[in-house]
């Protein structure tokens, strides 16, 4: 087909700008322009104001970060999703990988089991935030199947132990979906290399270690990226779960102090600040991640 | 074979098992929290606790708000999301790179960030506190299903819109009379991706109701359960029926449709 200049300018479809427009304007409205309002917001002297009314707003440098880092809370909660991050995503990859792995084998009832493990998933927070509340309760089912074995404070009110419990629930929450990730990259592991394997003599633990770990390296790069970033969004389970962030701001995310100090303390330059340092960190940890989990890539 | 058979068996009640016990606790006159009363006793099941939860949120007006704010979700994704989509996938113009990598730098903007400056500008600077739009619009058009929609396009054989092209057929019509078509079961799918999101959202229309009578349920119910079930005679009863409620619409899409969450559409993205 011959071009003419304007197609070449244009392209041959000009229509297209047309559909893409909507969308287009979306992400500039909804991503673009507020990611650059939160940057702008976290280095001025943001306050809420009523609609059209002019205001000063002067810029004032780092003193919003200054504040947040300053703060033992801020500095709490961030120590927490680490705490969050250590237990979530080992254990995440590690049951993720090995369901996949014995799902994928032909066996029976698979689909009752996909459908078991992927429910969670497709269910909201907060309503089965209601039974784990009624589970791990003081006197809940939990602690009266181990007996005299339940901790002392239970679960959710202990301090030590408040976070690995959220940390455990996100899991449990979250595992369908990556054993689904999981199944999809398994399909894409070539069978020739577990049939030279079992030649070779290998058993099964060993095939797995040395064909099915390796053949879905870039998957379990994604799982682990997700994984923090799912970390990092944490606010409903402490929120619910443990009554704020309790015991003590012992589950306090960094989602759930943005929420207090920029919503309900009216502080929107503070929290604005403090999602500009969360998205830093999650960006650090990522790079780190994929140095150590994804370094067969590049 | 019969190890990880007995293993998934094991992991498979460990996930129900809740689910189970949701549904039983929801139906206990008294709450029980002993081992026994993991398992259903005649004399002590109610449907009580559903017209307690129904008394202190209304359930109807509940499960509308949050039809109308996943409605709207789907029906802005399925609109201008297969425009975009098709656009993507089908025709050249200027910009098309760009955009296209726009939507895959999206996906890694973690919401988080966005949730105060989005305050402010929906709640402050629009004026669309308390209203199904102010709810609506960050989810407006899911790029998760944009993606879905432009992996299916591709698909599609490039001579059949060349020989609708040369009878003279425009751009919308393509769309209209032969992509749609053929593309119905990635639609399909791409409704229950973006289903699952605005149903079971919290934060946002948490952040943005005030007024009880345009919270979705979810909203509604975590209120509940922080401000009100101190005081009501059987709380996790009541709290356990409004989960249920809340928690069946999603499960039944889930178990109904199965078949199109499985592998296909998210190995593409796997791959990578």
């Amino acid at each position: 087909m011959r071009r003419g200049p304007l197609a070449r300018v244009l392209g041959a479809h000009p229509i297209g700008t047309a559909f893409v427009t909507p969308y287009v304007v979306f992400l500039a409205a909804v991503f673009a322009y507020p990611l650059g309002f939160a940057v702008y917001m976290s280095f001025h002297d943001y306050f809420f104001a009523a609609p059209g009314a002019v205001v000063d707003r002067p810029f004032v440098g780092f003193a919003n970060y200054v504040t947040v880092l300053s703060d033992p809370a801020v500095r709490r909660a961030f120590g927490n999703v680490l705490v969050f991050l250590v237990i979530n995503v080992p254990l995440t990859v590690v049951l993720s990988l090995g369901l996949a792995n014995a799902l994928n084998a032909a066996i029976r009832w698979r689909t009752f089991f996909r459908v078991s493990y992927y429910v969670p998933y497709v269910t909201a927070a907060v309503a089965v935030v209601g039974v784990w509340l009624f589970l791990f309760n003081s006197n809940g089912l939990v602690n009266s199947v181990l007996g005299p074995l339940a901790p002392d404070p239970s679960w959710l009110v202990n301090s030590g132990l408040a976070m690995p419990t959220v940390a455990i629930y996100v899991t449990w929450k979250q595992l369908g979906f990556f054993i689904l990730l999981y199944l999809a990259a398994l399909q894409n592991v070539s069978k020739d290399l577990y049939e030279a394997a079992s030649m070779d003599g290998a058993g099964r633990w060993k095939s797995f270690l040395n064909v099915t770990v390796p053949g879905v390296r870039p998957a379990t790069t994604l799982v682990v990226l997700l994984a923090t970033v799912t970390g990092a969004n944490l606010f409903t389970e402490p929120y619910l779960l443990t009554g704020g962030g309790g015991p003590d701001g012992a589950s306090a995310s960094p989602v759930l102090i943005m929420y207090q100090r920029g919503i309900e303390q009216g502080n929107p330059d503070v929290g604005a600040a403090i999602g500009v340092l969360l998205v830093i960190g999650v960006l650090l940890l990522a790079l780190i991640e994929r140095k150590f989990v994804g370094k067969e890539d590049s | 074979m019969k190890r990880k058979f007995v293993a998934l068996l094991i992991g498979a009640f460990v996930f129900l098992f809740p689910f189970y016990y949701m549904l039983i606790g929801s139906l206990q006159r008294e709450p029980d929290p002993s081992v026994g009363g993991a398992f259903p006793q005649p004399g002590n099941l109610t449907g009580h606790n559903y017209a307690e939860i129904n008394k202190a949120i209304d359930l109807g007006r509940s499960l509308i708000n949050s039809g109308i704010f996943t409605g709207g979700v789907i029906l802005g994704t399925l609109v201008f999301g297969v425009l975009a989509g098709y656009a993507l996938a089908r025709l050249q113009f200027r910009g098309r790179g760009l955009v296209f990598n726009l939507m895959l730098l999206i996906q890694v903007v973690p919401f988080q960030l966005l949730t105060i400056p989005l305050y402010v500008l929906i709640v402050r600077s629009y004026g669309l506190a308390d209203s199904y739009l102010g709810m609506i619009l960050p989810f407006l058009i899911n790029s998760t299903a944009v993606f879905v929609f432009r992996q299916y396009f591709l698909q599609l054989p490039a001579e059949l819109f060349d020989a609708a092209r040369i009878d003279g057929a425009s751009e919308l019509s393509i769309l209209w009379r032969v992509a749609v078509p053929l593309v119905r079961p990635a639609l399909l799918t791409g409704v229950l991706l973006t289903f699952i999101g605005p149903w079971n959202e919290f934060l946002w229309p948490f952040l943005i109701t005030k007024q009880q009578d345009l919270q979705p349920l979810a909203v509604s119910l975590s209120n509940y359960l922080t401000t009100v079930s101190a005081r009501a005679a059987n709380p996790f009863g009541a709290v356990l029926a409004g989960a249920c409620v809340l928690a069946a619409p999603a499960v039944a899409l889930f178990v109904i449709f199965q078949r199109r969450f499985i592998s296909s559409n998210l190995s593409s993205g796997v791959k990578g």
